[in-house]
């Protein structure tokens, strides 16, 4: 009754399978769309298709002047809105010279890292699912949705907040803000631990996501890989160390890195940098100091020089660059973005190559994908 | 006359029979509602939520409301399916589910009654395992019906699945058999009177536990309906009404195991004090609590993985049963001895797969090491900086 888009084996015995899978299916991560070649369960070769989310960001931001495209990049990777606006101000500000205050700075990093930890617990969720596993996801959306609601205090948003401006912030702080964080780290690092602890050495965990998808350091090179992708290889990597950004070399944190490069790797380099991020996070509050957070640009409309720059950053998905050409008028020339979640997919094909076919979703999961990047 | 009278006699037993499957039905069918409430519930509670709360007190009246909306629902018939196969598929696997139930006895029964029973046999256990194998027709045949590769893909790794866990259900099954010298579920709860066959047997049950659960296919064995991988597997195609008939065939199954597993190895109803229908109830819904741990706790295995694990693990353990409860009936040896024999097993192979399954997460030690080895080397280059002493 199946129809036949398949063959027949040249031994007669098994049958080829061409296998749809997404833009609509649980574990693609959204509307990502991969077209598996199966013979039985073992996958023989896949097709990823994507663009099913294409918005042609980058083109509309030729047409919007610099302060509003700060909310087009808050939709580009939609569960780590703050590291995306915090390289695009950045890259702005090279390109004019100025030097945030200082407060902004803190205030940026905390919620940059905030971000990233509901990012990686996002993640946690998913490769539970993944795995057939429902009870750590329960765990991370609860960690997370903690943090959500301080950014929605801080931003007025849970996720397109639209906080950060060229040269500082929308506005300083909430009166409240020090003493809401200081209840929310510990019970944000009881989430954490909670949802590592259920998943990360569960046997059944381990033993799916164990030894599937090893890429060598080398080849993750090769295919631009970056973020916990990287590292989850052995090759300690961060922009945050190797070219510190904002205020990040006043911190003392760790680059936690794997050893197989295979998916709990991966994860379990999540996991870990969950942790490095809420010990940036008290330092970061421990060192903040009192001042203005507003550059005196104020709300003016500005035209930065004619020029052009690239500036990177570490998402919680890998390295993020954007270059920006300027011709001097209150729009940019050119906006090119290297979302980092693109280039890890790009790994997909080798990776998914012999696998089975739960294994697909297990590594689809581990590169953890967030659509919204890789369609632009 | 006579054969008039005979007439009527036959006449009254099949009414009898009648009423009493009706009631089975009915009583399933009750039990299924409040078991989805339970798994609710339970879950909910494991994962620190509240589960239903809305529909009735407690949420009482969540499944009602399901079933409902079930049945209400557009029963939608793909083109492309086989007809025939596509309906008759969700018959199969619940009439076998159900047809189990006929000859699981609930309590003692006495020589003018025969108890809470539909039919006792001799044979139940036998019929019971026969049964049970029906169901995977049915779940095959509703992956092919529905003219949908994730279906056939469900379809096929339901009956690989099945096939092999049936094994070492029946040869367990046979162990615990051979002890009460029985396939009367009624003699074999009888035999339990002063020793329960799980102090004899731990093996068996953990045996039959694990493998019921592959048997029903819950997690972490749920893999031919696999929502992440195959979305529903065999089920995938139906709706409303047809996908109801999956979903009560599966909480019966669930049931099923569960009472089977306390009649065989945790006494049935022998209990003090408490009436024996109590006991039962306890015992089974204890067991199927223990289903839904299982379900909040671990993630699903692979069909490779699945299928090593049933060849390579249970089959041998469950002739290891087999072998150690023939010699401890052939020498007469004491019961505590075949306790040991049970436990040494499960301790050997437990340990075996344990020290197997761990062995990739132990090595985070050694990326953990070189981790601390580094941060110290870090550290120490930036006090010779003077970097973060002047910031601090």
């Amino acid at each position: 009754m199946v129809e036949v888009s398949s063959t027949i084996h040249p031994d007669g015995q098994s049958v080829e399978l061409l296998l749809n899978m997404g833009p609509q299916h649980p574990s693609t991560h959204g509307v990502f769309r991969m077209v598996l070649w199966i013979d039985g369960e073992k996958i023989l070769g896949v097709e990823p298709h994507i663009g099913y989310l294409h918005r042609g960001s980058e083109k509309i931001c030729e047409g919007e002047q610099y302060h509003q495209i700060i909310t087009l990049f808050d939709r580009l990777d939609y569960v780590a809105n703050f590291n995306n606006e915090l390289v695009y101000c950045q890259a702005v500000e090279k390109l004019m010279g100025l030097t945030v205050p200082e407060r902004a700075e803190y205030v940026r990093v905390i919620l940059c890292e905030l971000n990233r930890i509901a990012s990686h617990l996002l993640y946690v969720g998913t490769i539970g699912l993944d795995a057939g596993a429902m009870t750590p996801t329960m765990f991370a959306f609860r960690g997370r949705e903690r943090v959500q609601a301080l950014f929605e205090a801080v931003s007025g948003a849970r996720m397109m907040h639209n906080y950060f401006r060229i040269g500082g912030l929308k506005e300083d702080l909430p009166d409240n803000f020090e003493q809401m964080i200081r209840e929310l780290l510990p019970l944000l690092a009881e989430d954490i631990e909670e949802s590592d602890k259920i998943i990360t050495f569960n046997e059944i965990f381990i033993s799916r996501t164990k030894d599937v998808g090893v890429i060598s350091a080398e080849e993750a090179i090769d295919y631009g890989l970056t973020g916990p992708c990287l590292r989850g290889c052995g090759y300690e990597y961060d922009v945050r160390k190797a070219e510190p950004y904002s205020v990040y070399d006043r911190f003392d944190f760790e680059v936690p890195v794997g050893l197989d490069g295979d998916c709990w790797d991966r994860h379990w380099v999540r996991v870990q940098e969950m942790y490095q991020s809420m010990h940036i996070i008290e330092q970061a509050l421990e060192q903040m100091p009192e001042g203005p957070v507003t550059s005196s640009l104020g709300r003016r409309l500005i035209r930065p020089p004619a020029g052009e720059v690239y500036v990177r950053a570490e998402n919680p998905r890998g390295e993020i660059g954007v270059y920006l050409v300027s011709q001097g008028t209150d729009k940019p020339y050119r906006l090119k973005v290297r979302p980092p979640s693109f280039c890890n997919l790009s790994a997909l094909k080798r990776l998914l190559k012999d696998a089975w076919v739960a294994d697909s979703v297990v590594i689809l999961g581990s590169l953890d994908i967030v659509l919204g990047e890789v369609d632009r | 006359m006579f054969a008039s009278i005979v007439l009527a006699v036959s006449l009254i037993e099949v009414g009898w029979i009648l009423a009493s499957l009706l009631s089975l039905f009915v009583v399933l069918s009750v039990v299924v509602l409040i078991l989805t409430w339970l798994e609710r519930k339970a879950l909910g509670r494991l994962q620190r939520r509240l589960g239903p709360t809305r529909t009735g007190p407690m949420g009482l009246m969540q499944p009602i409301a399901d079933a409902l909306k079930l049945v209400i629902k557009e029963d939608i018939l793909p083109s492309a399916s086989d007809k025939a196969i596509f309906w008759v598929a969700p018959v199969i696997v619940v009439v076998s589910a159900f047809m189990i139930w006929v000859t699981i006895p609930a309590s003692p029964g006495s020589p003018t009654s025969q108890g809470l029973v539909v039919k006792n046999l001799e044979l139940g256990l036998f019929y019971i395992t026969a049964f049970a194998v029906v169901g995977i027709l049915g779940l095959v045949l509703a992956g092919w019906g529905s003219a949908n590769k994730y279906g056939v893909l469900g379809g096929l790794r339901s009956a690989a699945q099945l096939i092999s866990y049936e094994i070492p259900v029946i040869l367990v099954v046979v162990a615990v058999a051979m002890l009460a010298q029985s396939l009367d579920l009624r003699v074999i709860v009888a035999s339990q009177n002063p020793v329960l066959y799980v102090a004899v047997l731990p093996l068996g049950l953990v045996i039959f536990f694990i493998a019921g659960l592959a048997e029903v296919g819950r997690t972490p064995f749920d893999i031919y309906h696999a929502e992440s991988e195959v979305v529903g597997g065999p089920f995938v195609e139906y709706s409303g009404a047809h996908w109801a008939v999956f979903f009560l065939a599966e909480y019966i199954n669930t049931f099923a195991i569960a009472t089977l597993a306390s009649l065989l190895f945790l006494g049935g109803w022998l209990g003090p004090f408490l009436p024996g229908v109590v006991w039962l109830l306890i015992k089974v819904f204890a067991l199927v609590l223990v289903v839904f741990w299982i379900r909040g706790t671990f993630p699903r295995l692979r069909i490779d993985q699945l299928m090593a694990f049933a060849w390579k693990v249970m089959v041998p353990l469950a002739f290891y049963t087999i072998v150690i409860t023939a010699v401890y009936l052939f020498y007469d040896w004491p019961a505590w001895t075949l306790t040991l024999m049970s436990l040494a097993g499960l301790g050997v192979v437990g340990y075996l797969l344990y020290r197997r399954v761990s062995a990739p997460g132990k090595r985070v030690a050694v990326v953990k090491a070189r981790q601390e080895q580094q941060s110290a080397q870090r550290r120490a280059a930036n006090r010779s900086r003077g970097g973060l002493a002047s910031v601090k």
